[in-house]
């Protein structure tokens, strides 16, 4: 006979806290997890955390180095650039600007792509297959071709960049949500809730999406790296953010025209959006691998 | 086979005609004239428009403007540039090919580097040298393109004096233009000192391939030691490892061409992100190819540029990326459609 033992309950963790019991044995993961939290932290408190204002010029301080150098001086931590604006307060400013933009741009494309994804998924015959083939050839054009003519029609701007980033984003989360709704479709748990008479919009919320939000995360943080360098680049070239913006590719810019008598100011921005890039792509990796370790135990 | 075929090139037709359908629509979404948009011409006075009107048709309703309008990009009458004059046909043909070939030698040297190195760190995964390999590929994978070659022309055009700053080769050799890749072009030509303006022509390559390679590199590292992980987990490794093969025979025979399925429709993806970096490269480094051409156009506001460049980069790189896809089909028919393997 089996011993029941009523007082030590056998304790079933859930998919996520074995998730993130996976991904906290990785010290890499975990690294990039709180490098990453410290950004989403200057970009949530930018106000709070910097001594100056974005655009606050300094006339008696041009050009002042970092802090650790023999003229830099302790109240400019990162030194100024040319119009003596103070670069520390530019670079939390600008974390909050990339990396803000590129998380609406994410959440935005994902709407629009799973639920254009999940009705290329559940079509069928000859309308799906057109509609499939087509997106997956227009997903080819290049983010900057797509930027380059909404600038030509709207002009510059953030908003603008933003718009052509969602718009190159779209057709990678169709992709994926097509072809994960495709296999869910043909299985069992599925044919059971349709044998139950469940419409398909009741069969997308209660069966498919829960089983999705994983893949999302993952493809979202895959997404939100290349938006965040997107966004920069954009930047960089003066095709989206204009430059009084602390935008992390605008200081960049703004930087790269005293690139020989301030070098600093193409550092500092330049690891800024390094190490912002890194912690995202460290921490999808780490969720991806934690994935993988569940579904294989 | 043949099914395929044809399925392959309807898809190409119609993708392209979604273009071309796409392109004679910036000509009315872009400000200013739709008639200088569409020709690149600027009539002088009311009856050279009238004239122009007709000639292009726009008089008529769009489906019959629409057709001459595909008409002309089929014969190779793209119109005019804004900024220079020239006709727009020559312009990108001597700008295309230059991006051609820089993406080509970085995909090459991601071909040659990334996949060996990926293959090495899937067979020894969770070993140390995997590690390494692993980490320098996510940070190289991280690097924004643009900063890294800034670091690059900092430090080896102007610390270390190694390389030029810019351009595809001196002024001082004249290469004629015949299949528009500049190293062919010199091997090809008649002018004395061929191997040092070779030299030259490399000396300029070095920077920007290896700027848009590295991260290409990085990118297939990480894919393809993905690919090779999944392939030894498979059952059949595990019965050739109970059938006694040795390691060796075992990457012979069963994972090095088993791993590289997967791979292939990844590729496809990469040559989107490819050309892109190789856009963005290409305005540091003042090469002279269609990004840098499209670049200028955007700032100088030279529509019928724009829309021309348009049409031809996204041709070029989704006539590339279905091909690949019709080839992946080819070999290895009994993948799914829409089958596609995870980084």
């Amino acid at each position: 006979m089996p011993q029941f033992s009523l007082y030590d309950e056998e304790f079933h963790p859930s998919p996520w806290q074995r998730t993130w019991a996976a991904f906290k044995a990785s010290h890499v993961s975990m690294i990039g997890f709180f490098m990453l939290g410290l950004f989403v932290f200057c970009a949530l408190f930018a106000p709070v955390i910097t001594p100056y204002d974005a655009i606050e010029q300094n006339i008696d301080g041009l050009l002042i180095p970092p802090s650790w150098m023999a003229n830099g001086d302790i109240s400019h931590f990162l030194g100024t650039d040319a119009l003596g604006r103070d670069l520390f307060t530019r670079i939390i400013y600008g974390c909050r600007i990339t990396l803000g933009s590129a998380f609406i741009t994410v959440v935005m494309a994902m709407l629009v792509g799973v639920s254009l994804g999940t009705i290329a998924g559940m079509l069928r015959g000859v309308r799906s297959s057109i509609v499939n083939h087509l997106l997956d050839s227009l997903m080819a054009i290049p983010t900057l071709l797509i930027a380059i003519i909404i600038v030509a029609i709207l002009g510059t701007g953030l908003v603008n960049s933003m718009w052509a980033i969602t718009l190159a984003l779209i057709p990678q989360f169709v992709h994926h949500t097509r072809s994960f709704v495709r296999a869910e479709m043909k299985k069992e748990y599925i044919i059971a809730s349709k044998l139950d008479g469940a419409s398909r919009w009741q069969l997308f919320v209660h069966s498919i999406l829960p089983n999705m939000t994983e893949m999302l995360v993952v493809q979202g943080t895959l997404a939100l790296s290349i938006a965040v360098i997107d966004i920069s680049a954009l930047g960089f070239l003066n095709l989206g953010a204009q430059s009084p913006l602390a935008e992390l590719g605008v200081i960049l810019a703004d930087g790269l025209d005293v690139a020989y008598l301030a070098p600093w100011n193409v550092a500092v921005p330049g690891m800024a959006i390094f190490f912002l890039v890194l912690s995202i792509n460290i921490v999808g990796d780490g969720l991806r691998s934690a994935l993988r370790k569940r579904v294989s135990h | 086979m043949i099914q395929i075929l044809i399925r392959y090139t309807t898809l190409l037709i119609l993708t392209l005609l979604v273009l071309a359908v796409m392109s004679f629509s910036l000509a009315y979404l872009f400000p200013g004239d739709t008639l200088e948009n569409l020709t690149g011409l600027v009539p002088q006075n009311d009856i050279q428009r009238q004239a122009l009107e007709k000639q292009f048709m726009l008089d008529r309703a769009y489906p019959v403007q629409f057709f001459h309008y595909l008409g002309n990009l089929l014969t190779g009458e793209w119109g005019y540039s804004f900024t220079s004059g020239l006709p727009l046909r020559q312009e990108v043909g001597i700008a295309l090919p230059a991006t051609i070939e820089l993406a080509t030698y970085a995909m090459l040297m991601a071909l040659f580097i990334g996949i060996p190195l990926g293959y090495y760190a899937g067979i020894r995964c969770y070993s140390t040298t995997d590690h390494l390999i692993n980490s320098a590929s996510i940070t190289t994978y991280s690097f924004p393109v643009f900063w890294f070659a800034l670091l690059l022309i900092l430090i080896f055009s102007l610390q270390l004096d190694a390389a030029p700053l810019s351009g595809r080769i001196s002024l001082l050799y004249n290469i004629e233009p015949t299949t528009g890749f500049i190293l062919i072009d010199i091997l090809l030509s008649d002018i004395e000192n061929k191997s040092l303006a070779f030299k030259d022509a490399l000396s300029h390559l070095g920077l920007p391939t290896f700027a848009i390679g590295a991260i290409t590199t990085a990118s297939m590292v990480r894919i393809t030691r993905r690919s090779v992980i999944d392939v030894k987990h498979r059952p059949y490794i595990a019965a050739a490892v109970s059938r006694g093969l040795s390691s060796w025979q075992i990457f012979f025979r069963h994972v090095l061409r088993n791993a590289l399925l997967p791979i292939l429709p990844l590729m496809a993806i990469q040559i989107t992100t490819l050309i892109t970096n190789a856009m963005i490269v290409e305005t540091l480094f003042s090469w002279p190819g269609i990004g840098n051409w499209l670049i200028q156009a955007i700032y100088q506001r030279d529509y019928p540029a724009l829309r021309i460049g348009m049409m031809a980069v996204s041709t070029l790189v989704i006539t590339l990326t279905i091909l690949v896809d019709l080839f992946n089909r080819v070999i290895d028919p009994s993948r799914e459609k829409y089958e596609r393997a995870t980084v």
